[in-house]
């Protein structure tokens, strides 16, 4: 488990946390390679399907970040996010899917540090879990007959 | 060693397939039914909310969903502690008296009809129903199509939907009845009770006025000493909704009476490595193998046994034919496997004019129908007797009502192992060195198992429709000798 | 013009497709008059072999009912599409595991244990198991593999369209045999059905605006029959279920459990439906919200219903 190299995406609101991203990297902040970012405009974008795609296709964690509640570029977007989170990790604890798989948190475009200490511990959390099985799990569900 | 296959004969909860093995001289060594499906439901049902039980536990079977529903309905009001109102209980007996008409009379007319009326021996393109109501006449398939079709009327309008219900809850249903639907449904539940008559007297006219099917009805090959079971009011009459279970030992003696709740005292099940589904026997009696007999814990549950069970029928002329029946066979209890389609025919008649009793209730029409449960779920047991046997539904919740363990016994399983000796028997009796082994033999082995009315899903088509039946057999290196098969092609 | 040729069939299903297959009223004499059934396990002469000997593509349409959950269930699946010119996954099992499929939140040996020794009226000290292959003194019985996990018909073969609902409504299946009938079929991989727009675009309850404080079940209360039942706290489907059915079960005050599948374009209906409630719930306060969904007991059994083995994940991982 020691040189697993987990495969984390980062769903970045495009006014705060992607910014806030984009600070670590210029302050030359250290945040994990592991990190795939994928700028969204809005935290409120990041539907459950694409968490459960991320997983279903081989992310070992998905972090979802977005601006802090009351700041969110379209008022609502956030609060959204805010109720689906947990929701979503009551369903993927069902899927017997640890829910420290995915995070929220609310990263402004100020706080490249607390961006960066977002990346390292959820890394580290996600390396203490070690890979998710989940895409071998659905190749062998389409023909596994034993078990 | 030779193997006849029958595969598939059937549906129950799934597919079905009869393996017949012949012995080197051609004679029959051993019979096995085997069920090759299960699908899971006592285990994936854990982690469901109770309340939705009723939705998913009738997934089980789309012929008999309405039992399944009814079965786990009441399982929830004992596992909330709540009684359900009186019209709920009346609205809920109703529906289920209504889907009993539509069930026997798809199995007595499309199933059992055809080898009575055509005889055993017809050529299998003829032993249909199109072919009894080509025989018997069109009025009466007009009234076949039609009791079905407004029976269905009835569960969708009390039930929500057409196949699966929706509307049981802990302590009532969701919807109450108008006005306008419970005139309709009366007149639905008047004719019913005319079609019940009928069907009697076709009973009457075709087969106890033959006497070479009389003699067959009563003949050693198609007869069981068995225990029987069925659920029974508190004046010991039949009734498929409430009450507890009975059974009679082969003499016809109170063997033991129980309340749902009380069921694992009285029932247990054996496991075989061959078949996905379990025998259930009587726990006091012991699980002796496939056999007979007072000392054997087989027992039946038909619409025979149920009358068996009873002391007679809570209705006036359901309770005519019973003694009629009875004293045409010889006294009670009655093991003639045969003599089931007879039964059932006296089952229907009743349900026909329990659905009157019931519709005339000057509470039918009451918005009455619900009592909130107040009380914390715990553990609930339900039980209703299903056309095909009693139906039990076990469930063990947490204190928010999540489901931690299901048990389920469902109505044909009861009967797997006298299914089984019914076919050997059949087969033992019919199947003798040197005799060729014909269509029409065959269809009398089928004639065995019939009776018991396996959650055919072929007994709900209104098309044509027979049981299909393939039969293989192999010699003693497995290769195939003789090809046969029945159906309508 | 000559006859089409049908097959029918079911694998791990409860027959009330089947059913629902010919209830279609005096509709059946039209079909009757276009088509004739070649393969209908349950109704005609059934065997296997005949469609082994029928040459590939000579079977105009199948109408496949139920799961694929056995090697049985898969054998003929692959048989018939290899006969048909068009595969037709008919009603949620075929089309998305339904109700069986909650089968995948576990696996075969959790359930071989539970219903073979645990369950209570089980007694069985030698642990015997069904097995696919028995040695009985007469000779070797068979049984087809039980599957870890129940699998849909797109999942096992290629398939045409889709027929949803758990079972079809009568009008959803003639609008799919008239399709049959007259040669006009939709582009492949449709969803046949009257609505694309979801179950409330047929309800007849009052619909305001929905802000939820609080979740309720069916049981705790008695609704009233105008109003939207979701406004009132129920966990109806109705918001992300494909419409078709009529709003049956919304009209019987029990609220929608989502039997017709996700609306058009939605890939995932458990996400969808996730994604829907928690726009309604009416708070911005994280303790709060984590109350309010506390209230949902099930949500994974709840949102995937019908349709977790063709959901995203598929089946639980277990440990
Ligand atoms: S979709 Fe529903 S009705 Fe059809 S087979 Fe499956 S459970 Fe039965
Ligand atoms: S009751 Fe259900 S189906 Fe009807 S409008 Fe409300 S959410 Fe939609
Ligand atoms: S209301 Fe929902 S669950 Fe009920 S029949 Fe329609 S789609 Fe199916
Ligand atoms: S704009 Fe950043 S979360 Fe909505």
């Amino acid at each position: 488990m020691d040189n697993f190299e987990p495969k984390i995406v980062a769903f970045c609101c495009n006014w705060c946390s992607y910014a806030g991203a984009d600070l670590a990297g210029t302050s030359r902040m250290q945040y994990p390679p592991a990190i795939r970012i994928i700028r969204v405009m809005c935290s409120g974008r990041v539907s459950p399907f694409l968490v459960l795609k991320a997983l279903s296709v081989g992310a070992d964690g998905v972090l979802v970040l977005g601006c802090h509640p009351g700041d969110c570029h379209y008022i609502e977007g956030n609060y959204k996010t805010m109720r689906r989170i947990p929701l979503l990790k009551k369903v993927l604890k069902q899927f017997g899917i640890e829910e420290e798989r995915v995070r929220l948190e609310w990263v402004s475009a100020s706080e490249g540090a607390k961006f960066a200490e977002v990346a390292n511990s959820f890394t580290q959390s996600i390396k203490n879990l070690g890979p998710s099985t989940l895409d071998n799990l659905k190749q062998s569900s389409k023909g596994a007959k034993h078990g | 060693m030779k193997k006849i296959m029958i595969d598939p004969i059937t549906r129950l909860e799934g597919h079905g397939k009869i393996a017949i093995f012949l012995n080197d001289d051609g004679g029959v060594a051993n019979v096995y039914f085997q069920v090759p499906e299960l699908r899971g439901f006592e285990k994936f049902s854990e982690g469901r909310p109770a309340e939705d039980m009723p939705q998913i536990t009738q997934r089980i079977c789309g012929v008999c969903p309405e039992a399944h529903h009814m079965a786990s309905t009441k399982a929830l009001d004992a596992l909330f502690h709540v009684e359900p109102t009186s019209t709920a209980k009346k609205l809920r007996e109703l529906l289920y008296s209504a889907f009993y008409v539509t069930d026997h009379t798809t199995h007595f007319y499309i199933l059992a009809a055809p080898d009575f009326v055509m005889g055993p021996d017809a050529p299998p393109a003829e032993r249909n129903i199109l072919g009894v109501i080509a025989k018997v006449g069109l009025e009466l398939g007009g009234a076949v199509i039609r009791t079905r079709h407004e029976n269905h009327w009835v569960i969708q309008t009390i039930g929500g939907r057409p196949i699966h219900p929706c509307f049981g809850l802990p302590g009532g249903v969701s919807k109450a009845i108008n006005e306008e639907e419970r005139a309709k449904i009366e007149e639905i539940a008047k004719s019913s009770v005319e079609f019940g008559k009928l069907s009697l007297k076709v009973f009457d006219d075709v087969v106890l006025k033959n006497k070479e099917y009389l003699d067959m009805v009563l003949s050693d090959t198609f007869t069981h000493r068995t225990y029987s079971m069925g659920l029974v009011d508190e004046n010991n009459k039949v009734n498929f909704y409430d009450g507890k279970v009975r059974v009679v030992d082969p003499e016809g003696k109170e063997f033991c009476k129980y309340a749902p709740r009380d069921y694992l005292e009285h029932v247990a099940e054996h496991v075989e490595p061959w078949t996905y589904l379990k025998f259930p026997y009587l726990k006091n009696v012991g699980w002796k193998g496939f056999v007979d007999g007072k000392d054997s814990g087989v027992y039946r549950c038909t619409p025979q046994s149920r009358l068996n069970a009873a002391d007679g029928m809570a209705t006036p002329l359901a309770q005519e034919e019973y003694e009629k029946m009875y004293s045409t066979l010889g006294g009670k209890p009655a093991h003639y496997t045969l003599a089931t389609h007879w039964a059932r025919l006296i089952e229907l008649l009743y349900a026909a004019e329990r659905m009157v009793e019931l519709v005339r209730d000057p509470e039918i029409t009451s918005p009455d129908i619900r009592t909130i449960p107040t009380a914390t779920p715990d553990e609930g047991i339900g039980i209703v007797e299903a056309p095909r046997g009693t139906l039990t539904h076990h469930y063990i919740t947490d204190e928010r009502g999540i489901i931690k363990k299901c048990n389920l016994i469902v109505g044909t399983t009861n009967n797997h192992a006298a299914i089984s000796m019914s076919i050997k028997k059949a087969a033992v009796d019919l199947i003798k060195p040197g005799k060729e082994i014909t269509e029409g033999l065959l269809n009398r082995i089928e004639m065995a198992w019939r009776p018991y009315d396996l959650c055919l899903a072929c007994a709900t088509h209104s098309l044509p429709g027979q049981a299909p039946l393939e039969v293989t057999i192999y010699d003693a290196q497995g290769n195939e000798l003789k090809k046969l098969s029945q159906g309508i092609s | 013009m000559a006859k089409l040729k049908i097959a029918l069939y079911w694998a791990a299903s409860c027959g009330g497709c089947d059913i629902a297959t010919l209830a279609i009223g005096e509709k059946i004499l039209k079909l009757a008059e276009a088509a004739d059934i070649v393969f209908w396990p349950i109704g005609l002469d059934f065997k296997y072999a005949d469609v082994e000997k029928m040459p590939d593509k000579s079977i105009d349409a199948c109408l496949f009912n139920g799961a694929i959950r056995t090697s049985e269930n898969e054998h003929v699946a692959k048989l018939l599409r290899a006969k048909s010119k068009i595969m037709i996954a008919y009603g949620s099992c075929s089309y998305e595991g339904c109700i069986p499929g909650l089968s995948n939140f576990y696996n075969r040996q959790m359930t071989f244990e539970h219903v073979y020794i645990e369950t209570p009226t089980t007694d069985n000290p030698g642990k015997i198991f069904p097995q696919t292959k028995v040695k009985v003194p007469e000779g070797e019985l068979e049984l087809p593999e039980f599957y870890d996990t129940v699998k849909t018909l797109a999942q096992t073969v290629d398939v045409d369209y889709f027929v949803p609902g758990c079972p079809p409504e009568e009008k959803t299946t003639w609008l799919a045999l008239e399709a049959l009938i007259t040669g006009k079929l939709p582009p492949k991989g449709t969803v046949i059905s009257h609505a694309v727009k979801a179950v409330c675009d047929e309800c007849p309850r009052k619909k305001g605006e929905k802000k939820i404080k609080k979740f309720y079940r069916p049981y705790e209360i008695v609704p009233d029959p105008e109003i939207c039942l979701l406004e009132q706290g129920l966990l109806c489907y109705g918001i992300a279920t494909r419409g078709g059915c009529g709003a049956l079960c919304p009209q019987a005050n029990m609220p929608c459990t989502g039997c017709y599948g996700p609306v058009e374009g939605v890939i995932d209906q458990g996400a969808h439906f996730l994604s829907a409630l928690s726009s309604i719930i009416d708070s911005n306060d994280p303790e709060e919200i984590q109350k309010i969904i506390d209230d949902i007991p099930d949500p994974a059994g709840t949102f995937y219903r019908y349709s977790l083995p063709d959901s995203l994940l598929r089946r639980a991982r277990i440990k």
